[in-house]
């Protein structure tokens, strides 16, 4: 199962691009695992500094700001 | 074209009287409202297409390293064409410490970041003309470059938390931006939808705040109590602009509002900054990095630069 992670400190954009991804998978029919990482330093570690970001199997595919519709499809079918 | 627009609305099909004071109000905040999106909109798709908003990852990298002087340029000119979220803030002081930037260098940036970005400088020209733009852009910078300067002096690292100096920060291997035009037109429209989602609520406020200024507010009043001839009028605005939050842009209408009743120039850039850059809900979330000296140490020295800045205008204009 695909993992994906939400990294932000718990901003309202954060909250959107998770559920955003949510609904993608549901969508297209993939089961999906979210996790939403909350912890700064966690995060940082990532090398990401503009929240929201996105990591997908432990790859970094986003970050700053709520990514687009296509993007997220792309993330949750490949 | 715009008045023309608010004129046909308000009076015609509103069928308010222009000599009232809700007539007056209602047009202003019509004008307003359909200048400013306007000018929202095509302010930032342009910048989108540019890509000509820098990413925080990008400006640690051009920031680090370098002499104080380049550092510090460079973190207030990035700054000022940044407009970050306020939930960026916290990531953006880590990433700076862990690159080994002063932490005067980081106040620096902290404090052009909020009070200027080019959408806001753009719809300042539009709605006040390039002269005020001008001058509060140059004394944004100018507070900022100083202000972290001063910050310096009293040796803020003491009161950095513990946590912050072992984060260690990973090389994020970002993907390519899609540089092709229909790559551009998809980036540009999401920076549109994101920025104005996020400050849409802010503008509305300040358009309100402004038109109630303008309608209700006599010029006889303003011209006794904040012409700018008692000394108390710009600090008695930065205080007031504390609690008051908004962003940058927001505040404009107001600041308009105000000059067009004949507030000093000075006082009103006061409150302008006041309102942008000191804001109880960006020092909570700054409280996250660092203890509750350092947070009113900010405060005051940007309080104090605020009304300097304020009592020079006066003087000057």
């Amino acid at each position: 199962m695909k993992q994906i992670k939400v990294l932000g400190s718990g901003c309202r954009n954060c909250e959107i691009t998770a559920n955003v991804i949510a609904q993608a998978a549901k969508d297209v029919g993939v089961e999906v695992e979210i996790e939403k990482v909350t912890d700064i330093a966690e995060i940082m570690a990532y090398g990401v500094m503009s929240t929201p970001g996105v990591v997908v199997d432990d790859k970094v595919v986003h970050a700053g700001g709520i990514p687009g519709p296509d993007q997220v499809r792309a993330w949750v079918r490949e | 074209m715009f008045d023309a627009f608010a004129n046909a609305l308000a009076f015609g099909v509103l069928g308010l009287d222009p000599s009232s004071h809700a007539g007056a109000a209602v047009q202003f905040f019509i004008m307003d409202v359909a200048k400013i999106f306007v000018l929202l909109f095509v302010v930032i798709y342009a910048m989108g297409l540019l890509r000509a908003l820098v990413a925080p990852e990008r400006v640690r990298e051009f920031i680090r390293g370098r002499p104080d002087w380049q550092a510090r340029g460079l973190a207030v000119s990035l700054g000022a064409v940044t407009p970050f979220c306020s939930c960026s803030s916290v990531p953006l002081f880590i990433g700076f410490v862990e690159a080994g930037i002063p932490l005067g260098v980081t106040f620096s940036f902290l404090i052009a970041s909020p009070m200027i970005n080019e959408v806001a400088a753009v719809i300042l020209v539009g709605i006040l003309g390039w002269k005020l733009a001008a001058l509060y852009v140059v004394a944004g910078l100018v507070v900022a470059w100083f202000g972290g300067i001063v910050m310096q002096r009293f040796r803020p690292e003491r009161w950095v938390e513990d946590y912050v100096w072992q984060i260690q920060v990973g090389k994020a291997d970002l993907p390519k931006p899609d540089t092709t035009f229909a790559g551009r037109h998809h980036y540009a429209l999401a920076e549109v939808r994101e920025i104005v989602g996020r400050i849409w609520t802010w503008v509305l406020i300040g358009i309100g705040v402004g038109a109630l200024f303008h309608g209700f507010v006599p010029a006889g009043w303003v011209s006794e109590n904040l012409g700018g001839d008692s000394w108390y009028t710009v600090p008695a605005a930065v205080v007031l602009g504390i609690p008051l939050y908004s962003n940058a842009t927001g505040v404009i209408p107001v600041a308009e509002a105000m000059l067009g009743k004949g507030v000093a120039v000075g006082t009103t850039l006061a409150l302008m900054m006041s309102v942008a850059a000191l804001s109880l809900p960006e020092m909570l979330i700054l409280r996250k990095v660092i203890q509750w000296q350092a947070l009113a140490l900010f405060a005051a020295v940007l309080a104090v630069a605020f009304t300097l800045v304020g009592w020079g205008f006066n003087a000057i204009v």
